[in-house]
C-alpha cells in the first residue's frame, strides 16, 4: 500500500508472486497433461511430463468406458447422480432459504430470533454428529441408498447457510418498504415476489454458487448413505482409485478427475466474484 | 410487529388462519425442520454415545464406558496427536501464506485479478480431487521423486507419503495449497480497509513502507487473523475427505484423524456407541475453539457499541 514506485523491490514482488502462482497451478497442469498421456507412457516415466502422443481417448474411456467395481460404464452414471442430487438440492435450499431469510429479517414473527439462532448453529455442528441419526431416519423412511435421500439431506442442511446469506442481505432492505406494501394489502408471498425477489439477484447468485459447489464436492454423506450405482462422483472417484490399485490407469484416472472437477471449476471461472463473496460471507458470520 | 396487527376487520380467526396457512407453512416448516434436526440429531448422537450400541442402536446405559474405550484406543490417541500437529502447523502456515500473498497482491500489481483467481481456485474443487492429485504428486514411485530420479539425480529422496513419521506433513502441504487462498481473501479485504489517511499521515512523517506495515497495517489485522485461525481450525478438526483421498489414514494408521476414527468405528467396525462417543469428542474439541471465539466476538461487539 505505501511507496509503490520503488523499482528493484517491485521486480522481487513480481518474481515472488509468479513463483507462488506457478506452484499453485502446477497440480492442475500436471493432471491436465496426464489426462492426455497414455497409461503406458505414464507407467514408463513419472506422473509429471509432457504428452508424447495426445491420448484424447482417455476422456472417452473415463466418461463411459472404464470399470468401477463390477460395472464398466465409466464416470458418466456417477456424474449424472451428482447432477441429480446437486441441482434440485441447490434450488430447494436456495428458495427455501430466501423465504426463511426474508421471514426472519423483514416479516418478523414470534420466536424468529430463537429459531434463526438455532438454524445458524448448523454452520458449526460437525457432520459426524448427524451421521447416525440420518442413517436411521433415511432407513425408516425408505430413502437410504437413494438420490432423493441425499437431496433431502442437502436441502435441510443447506438451509443453515442459505438462510444466513439471505437474511444478512435482506436486513439492509428498509422496513418502511415492507410496511407500506402491507398497508396497501399485500401479503407475505406478494411482497416476496414483487419486492424482495427482484432485489435478490446478487445474493441468489452467491447462494446458488455456494450451494452448488458444496453439494457437488461433498463426500462424507455420499459415501455413507449410498453404495454402488447410487454414489455421487466424489465417492465413485475414491472407489475407482481403490479398484485400479493393482493395475493403475493413471491417464484415464486423470481424465476422470478432470471431468469430476469440471462443473465447479467452470462455475468458479464464470462467477468467481460471487464465489469469493460467498466464502467471505460464510466466514464473517 | 406480528402479522396479527394488520389483520383486516370482519374476518373470523378461523378463516384468517386458513387464508394465512400457506404463509405459515412456508415460514415454519423449513426453519423448524432445520432447527429440529440440528437439536434432535445432536441429542440423539449424544444419547447413543452412552448406550452399549454396536451393530444397531440399543437402549441401555453404560455411562462413560464408550468414551474411556475411545480415549484409551491407540487409534484415537494417534488421531488426536495428529490433529494437534496438523491443526497447528496447517493453521499457522496457511495463515502466514495467506498474509504474504495478500501483502504481495496489495502492492498495486498488474493482473491482480488473475493472480487472485489462481490462489483461490483450489477452493472450488473437491478435496477428493485435490487429495487424489496430491497423492500422485507425492507418491515417490510416481510423482516428484520419480521425476527427479528420471532427470538423473537418483539419490534425491522425497517419500513423506510412505514415511510414518512424515506422512502427516503431506496432508499439511495439500491443505495449505488448498486453503491459503481463503486466508488471502480475508486478509486482502482487511488490508484494503485500513484508513488511508493514517497511512498518508505516517508517510508525511517520513515512515518507510516496512515501518508502516509493522506499526500500522499489521496490528490492525488482528481481528481478521483470529477469524482466519478459527475458521481454519474448524476445517482442520473436521478434515476427512482430504485424508481419505490422500493417505486414507496410512501408512498403517500414521495419518489417522478424529473424523476418520468416527467413520471407522461407526461404519466399518459397527461400534455405534463408540463411534458416537468419538463424534461427541470431536464436537467438544470444536467447542474448545469456538466458545472462546464467540466470547471474544461478544466482547468486541459490546465494546464497539459502547464506543
Amino acid at each position: 500500500m505505501p511507496d509503490r514506485s520503488f523499482a528493484p523491490s517491485r521486480i522481487l514482488i513480481y518474481l515472488a508472486v509468479s513463483l507462488i502462482a506457478a506452484a499453485w497451478l502446477a497440480p492442475l497442469v500436471v493432471v491436465v497433461l496426464n489426462s492426455l498421456r497414455s497409461n503406458e507412457e505414464i507407467a514408463q516415466g513419472s506422473m509429471i511430463g509432457w504428452p508424447q502422443q495426445w491420448a484424447w481417448s482417455n476422456y472417452a474411456a473415463a466418461w463411459s468406458g472404464f470399470c468401477v467395481a463390477e460395472t464398466c460404464a465409466g464416470i458418466r452414471p456417477y456424474m449424472l447422480n451428482s447432477a441429480l442430487v446437486t441441482i434440485p438440492a441447490t434450488i430447494f435450499s436456495t428458495l427455501l432459504g430466501a423465504i426463511a431469510g426474508y421471514a426472519v429479517s423483514l416479516w418478523r414473527f414470534r420466536g424468529d430470533n430463537w429459531i434463526y439462532g438455532i438454524v445458524t448453529l448448523g454452520l458449526f455442528l460437525p457432520q459426524q454428529m448427524r451421521l447416525l441419526p440420518w442413517t436411521i431416519v433415511l432407513r425408516d423412511i425408505g430413502l437410504i441408498n437413494t438420490l432423493t435421500g441425499l437431496v433431502l439431506i442437502h436441502t435441510i442442511q443447506g438451509l443453515s447457510f442459505t438462510t444466513l446469506f439471505c437474511r444478512n442481505y435482506y436486513v439492509a432492505i428498509p422496513h418502511e418498504l415492507i410496511r407500506a406494501a402491507r398497508i396497501d394489502g399485500a401479503g407475505f408471498f406478494r411482497i416476496f415476489w414483487r419486492i424482495i425477489l427482484p432485489l435478490s439477484g446478487p445474493i441468489l447468485i452467491v447462494t446458488v454458487i455456494w450451494q452448488f459447489t458444496h453439494i457437488w464436492n461433498e463426500f462424507l454423506y455420499g459415501v455413507t448413505f449410498t453404495t454402488g450405482q447410487q454414489q455421487p462422483v466424489t465417492a465413485a472417484l475414491i472407489a475407482l482409485s481403490a479398484a485400479v490399485a493393482d493395475i493403475p490407469q493413471h491417464g484415464v484416472q486423470s481424465a476422470a478427475v478432470i471431468i469430476a472437477a469440471l462443473p465447479t471449476l467452470l462455475i468458479y471461472l464464470l462467477g468467481g466474484k460471487y464465489f469469493v463473496r460467498g466464502l467471505t460471507a460464510g466466514a464473517v458470520k | 410487529m406480528t402479522s396479527a396487527v394488520l389483520t383486516r376487520p370482519g374476518r373470523s380467526a378461523a378463516t384468517e388462519l386458513v387464508r394465512r396457512l400457506p404463509e405459515y407453512l412456508m415460514i415454519w416448516v423449513p426453519l423448524l425442520l432445520s432447527a429440529a434436526h440440528l437439536v434432535s440429531f445432536s441429542l440423539w448422537t449424544l444419547w447413543i454415545s452412552f448406550t452399549p450400541s454396536t451393530l444397531v442402536p440399543v437402549s441401555g446405559w453404560v455411562g462413560l464406558r464408550n468414551y474411556t474405550a475411545v480415549a484409551a484406543s491407540r487409534n484415537w490417541q494417534i488421531a488426536f496427536d495428529n490433529l494437534l500437529l496438523f491443526g497447528s502447523a496447517f493453521v499457522l502456515l496457511s495463515a502466514a501464506t495467506g498474509l504474504i500473498l495478500a501483502i504481495l497482491l496489495d502492492q498495486r500489481i498488474r493482473a491482480e485479478n488473475v493472480l487472485r483467481s489462481i490462489f483461490l481456485y483450489p477452493l472450488a474443487v473437491s478435496f477428493v480431487v485435490t487429495g487424489t492429485v496430491w497423492s500422485w504428486l507425492l507418491n515417490p514411485g510416481l510423482g516428484i521423486q520419480k521425476l527427479v530420479h528420471d532427470l538423473g539425480w537418483t539419490s534425491f529422496k522425497f517419500d513423506w507419503l510412505i514415511d510414518r513419521d512424515m506422512a502427516i506433513w503431506t496432508i499439511v502441504i495439500a491443505a495449505i495449497w488448498q486453503s491459503s487462498g481463503f486466508a488471502m481473501a480475508l486478509f486482502l479485504a482487511g488490508l484494503r480497509s485500513v484508513d488511508a489517511d493514517i497511512i498518508k499521515a505516517a508517510q508525511i512523517d517520513g515512515a518507510g513502507a516496512v515501518r508502516i506495515y509493522r506499526r500500522i497495517i499489521l496490528p490492525s489485522l488482528w481481528p481478521i487473523t483470529i477469524t482466519v485461525v478459527v475458521i481454519q481450525l474448524q476445517f482442520a478438526i473436521s478434515t476427512f475427505d482430504l485424508v481419505r483421498a490422500l493417505t486414507n489414514g496410512g501408512p498403517g494408521i500414521a495419518t489417522q484423524l478424529p473424523a476418520l476414527v468416527v467413520y471407522d468405528l461407526m461404519f466399518q467396525r459397527s461400534l455405534l456407541g463408540r463411534g458416537a462417543a468419538a463424534a461427541v469428542l470431536m464436537l467438544l474439541i470444536l467447542l474448545a475453539v469456538l466458545l472462546p471465539y464467540a466470547a471474544w466476538r461478544y466482547i468486541q461487539r459490546r465494546r464497539a457499541n459502547h464506543a
